[in-house]
C-alpha cells in the first residue's frame, strides 16, 4: 500500500492560463504532508492535479510528471478513473450522497463501480471503513438512515471513510475541516493521525495552526500578484519550516503579516 | 497598511422615533372584516344568482376598494398604498382562477352523469343515439401516448444528459438548444402534418395510424422534455459529480449511479407534465390517427380513435337525436381530466419514493 509521489516540473494550466509554475515536491509515504498558502496561491489547483480531478474542469491540462508508485500518472496510457481508485479525495464540504443511506455511502466506491461482493464481505467493508473513520460507534444504530441526517462532523468523517473504503495508497483532503466547527475538526485531526500509518496523506489548509498541528512536512505556496501564477516556495518539515523558514515570503505568512 | 483603532464619531442627532405620526390610527381589525366578508358576498351572489357573474366580480371589486380608501383616512399614504396594491394581487389572481373553476365545474357538472361502468366498457360500433361508451377512444389515448411516451423519454432524457453532462457549451450544444425552443413552439397541426407525411413516404397515401399519432405527440413532447430534464440535471450539485469521480467512478456510471437518482423525483414530474400536455392534443390525431367507432389496439393497424377526437366528432357530427352524443362528448372530456390527474397522482407517489431520503 501507500507509496510516496515525486512531482517533478510540473505545470497546471486552466485553458492558456497558467496557475501552477514549475512545482518540484517529493511527498512520502505514510506521512501527512501539508500545503498551505494564501487564497489563489494554486495549493488546491496542485492537490486535484495529483489525482487528475482538475481536469474535470474543461480546458484544464498540465505538464511535468507526477510519478506514483513507479508509474507517472499523465503518461498516455494511464486512465484518469484507475488513477483516482489508488487516489482517493476528501472534499471542502462534506458531500455524502443525497439517495444513499450510511452504509450505501460507504459502500458507493465498489457498489458504484459495479463490484459485485457477498453481503458480509459488504458488511465487513462498512464496519472496517467506519470505524477507521471513528464513526462506527455513532452510527452503528443508524447505518440505514441517510447521511445527510448526521452532523456536518460525522458527515465529513463518513465522507474519509467513503473514501477508504476504496483501499486507495494516497488520500488528498482538500481543506477537510473549514466547513467544521472545532470540536469535529479536532475529531478529524486526531483521525488523520491515526490514518497516516497506513496512507499517504496530503492536506490543503488555510488554517496554519492547523497544518502545524497534523504534518509532518509543510509546503508553502504563493503568488507574486493576482494574474501571476501560484509557485512552491518552499518545503520542508513542518518543525523547520515554522520555526525557521528559509525564505522571507514564508516567514512573513506563517507569522500573519499577509494572506 | 493603516490601522482603523479610533471608533468613527457617533451620529448626532439621536434615533428617530418610532411613534405613529400624529392623527394615524390603525385600521378598526372589524372594519375591514366587514369589507371582506361584504365582498366576498356579493362575489357569491354574482355566481349564485342571475345578477351575473360579471356584475358580482365588479359589485365585489367595488366594495373591495373601501379597504384602501378606509386606510387612507386612517392610516395614511404608505399603509394604503400597500392595501391597493394587495387588492390588486387578490383580483389579478381571482381572474386567473376563474376560467380554471369554470372548465373543471362544467366539465363535472356534465359530463359525471354520463359515466357509468357501461360508458367505460363498450365502444360506439353499431350504436346509433343512446348508450354505447369510450372504451375505443380510452384504450386509443392511452396506447398512443403511452407508445409517445416511450419514444420521448429517451430522446429527450439523453439529449438532456448530453446537454448537462457531456457538451462543452459549444456550437452543438448552442444548436441543439435553439432547435429545442423552436420545436416548443411547433403548432400542434404541424407536428400532425409531418407525422402524415413521414408515413405516406414509408407506407403510401391515406394512410391512418395509431404509431403515427405517437410520433405526431412525441415531436411535441420531446421539446418539453429535453427543457424539464436540463433543468432537473443542472440542479443536480457539481460536489456529487466530484465525489463519485474521487472514488475512481467513471463518468457514465457517474450519471446513471449518482446524477440520475437524484433529479429523478424533478424528472419524473417534468415526463408528466409533457404527457399532460399532449394527452388533450386533437389537430395532429385527426390527422394520422383518424376516428374510428371500434376498438383497435393495434398501433400499427388503421384508424384509432382518441379521447379528444372523439369529443370532437361526437359534438360536430352528433346524429339525430343529437343529445346522447354530446352529452359521451363531455363524459369523454372529464374521462380525459381524470386520467391527467390519475397521472399527476401516479408521478407524485415516484417522486415521493424516489426523493432524496431526508426529504421523507
Amino acid at each position: 500500500m501507500a507509496h510516496h509521489i515525486d512531482v517533478t516540473d510540473l505545470n497546471i494550466y486552466y485553458g492558456d492560463f497558467l496557475a501552477v509554475e514549475n512545482v518540484n515536491i517529493s511527498i512520502p509515504a505514510r506521512s501527512v504532508t501539508a500545503f498551505i498558502g494564501p487564497s489563489g496561491c494554486g495549493k488546491s489547483t496542485f492537490l486535484r492535479s495529483l489525482n487528475r480531478m482538475h481536469e474535470e474542469i474543461k480546458g484544464a491540462h498540465v505538464d511535468g510528471k507526477v510519478i506514483a508508485n513507479g508509474q507517472d500518472l499523465y503518461a498516455s496510457t494511464v486512465d484518469p478513473v484507475d488513477v483516482r481508485r489508488q487516489i482517493g479525495m476528501v472534499f471542502q464540504r462534506p458531500n455524502p450522497f443525497p439517495t444513499m443511506s450510511i452504509a450505501q455511502n460507504v459502500l458507493a466506491g465498489p457498489r458504484l463501480n459495479s463490484k459485485r461482493m457477498k453481503k458480509s464481505t459488504a458488511d465487513d467493508i462498512v464496519e472496517k471503513s467506519l470505524t477507521r473513520a471513528g464513526l462506527w460507534n455513532e452510527v452503528k444504530d443508524r447505518l440505514g438512515r441517510p447521511g445527510s441526517g448526521l452532523s456536518g462532523g460525522q458527515q465529513q468523517r463518513l465522507c474519509i471513510a467513503r473514501a477508504i473504503a476504496v483501499e486507495p495508497d494516497v488520500l488528498l483532503m482538500d481543506e477537510p475541516c473549514s466547513a467544521l466547527d472545532p470540536i469535529s475538526t479536532s475529531v478529524i485531526e486526531d483521525l488523520i493521525h491515526e490514518l497516516k500509518t497506513d496512507y499517504t496523506i496530503a492536506i490543503v489548509t488555510h488554517n496554519m495552526q492547523q497544518a502545524a498541528r497534523v504534518s509532518d512536512r509543510t509546503a508553502f505556496f504563493n503568488l507574486n500578484g493576482v494574474g501571476q501564477p501560484g509557485r512552491l516556495i518552499e518545503h520542508g518539515p513542518t518543525e523547520l519550516v515554522f520555526s525557521n523558514p528559509s525564505e522571507a515570503a514564508t516567514e512573513a505568512y506563517i507569522q500573519g503579516r499577509f494572506g | 497598511m493603516t490601522s482603523l483603532l479610533t471608533r468613527p464619531a457617533a451620529p448626532s442627532a439621536g434615533p428617530p422615533s418610532l411613534n405613529r405620526p400624529a392623527g394615524r390610527r390603525p385600521l378598526p381589525q372589524g372594519l375591514t372584516a366587514a369589507i371582506w366578508a361584504t365582498s366576498g358576498l356579493a362575489l357569491a351572489t354574482g355566481f349564485l344568482t342571475d345578477l351575473g357573474g360579471a356584475r358580482g366580480f365588479g359589485l365585489a371589486w367595488l366594495i373591495a376598494m373601501l379597504v384602501p380608501l378606509a386606510s387612507l383616512v386612517f392610516e395614511g399614504r404608505r399603509k394604503a398604498t400597500d392595501r391597493f396594491v394587495t387588492v390588486l394581487v387578490v383580483t389579478a389572481f381571482m381572474i386567473a382562477v376563474i376560467p380554471l373553476v369554470s372548465i373543471l365545474s362544467t366539465v363535472i357538472a356534465k359530463g359525471a352523469p354520463v359515466l357509468s361502468a357501461e360508458f367505460f366498457t363498450t365502444s360506439m360500433r353499431n350504436v346509433v343515439g343512446e348508450g354505447g361508451g369510450i372504451q375505443h377512444a380510452m384504450l386509443g389515448t392511452l396506447i398512443i401516448t403511452g407508445f409517445a411516451t416511450l419514444i420521448s423519454v429517451p430522446i429527450g432524457l439523453f439529449a438532456a444528459i448530453y446537454l448537462i453532462e457531456y457538451s462543452d457549451g459549444g456550437p452543438t450544444a448552442r444548436g441543439l438548444r435553439f432547435l429545442t425552443d423552436v420545436m416548443t413552439g411547433i403548432p400542434s397541426i404541424v407536428a400532425g402534418l409531418f407525422a402524415y407525411a413521414l408515413f405516406v413516404l414509408i407506407f403510401g397515401e391515406g394512410i391512418r395510424m395509431g404509431l403515427g399519432g405517437a410520433v405526431a405527440l412525441s415531436v411535441l413532447m420531446i421539446p418539453v422534455v429535453i427543457r424539464s430534464s436540463e433543468e432537473m440535471l443542472k440542479l443536480v450539485p457539481n460536489e456529487l459529480r466530484e465525489a463519485s469521480w474521487a472514488l475512481g467512478v467513471s463518468r457514465w456510471r457517474t450519471i446513471v449511479k449518482v446524477v440520475l437518482p437524484t433529479a429523478l423525483a424533478g424528472i419524473v414530474t417534468g415526463v408528466t407534465l409533457a404527457i399532460a400536455r399532449v394527452i388533450g392534443e386533437t389537430a395532429p390525431l385527426l390527422i394520422i390517427a383518424g376516428m374510428t367507432d371500434s376498438v383497435n389496439t393495434n398501433p400499427l393497424d388503421g384508424r384509432m380513435a382518441t379521447l379528444p377526437v372523439f369529443a370532437y366528432s361526437a359534438l360536430m357530427n352528433p346524429g339525430v337525436p343529437p343529445q346522447p352524443s354530446i352529452d359521451r362528448a363531455w363524459g369523454a372530456a372529464l374521462t380525459l381530466l381524470i386520467i391527467v390527474m390519475l397521472l399527476n397522482l401516479v408521478a407524485r407517489g415516484i417522486s415521493y419514493l424516489f426523493s432524496p431520503a431526508q426529504r421523507r
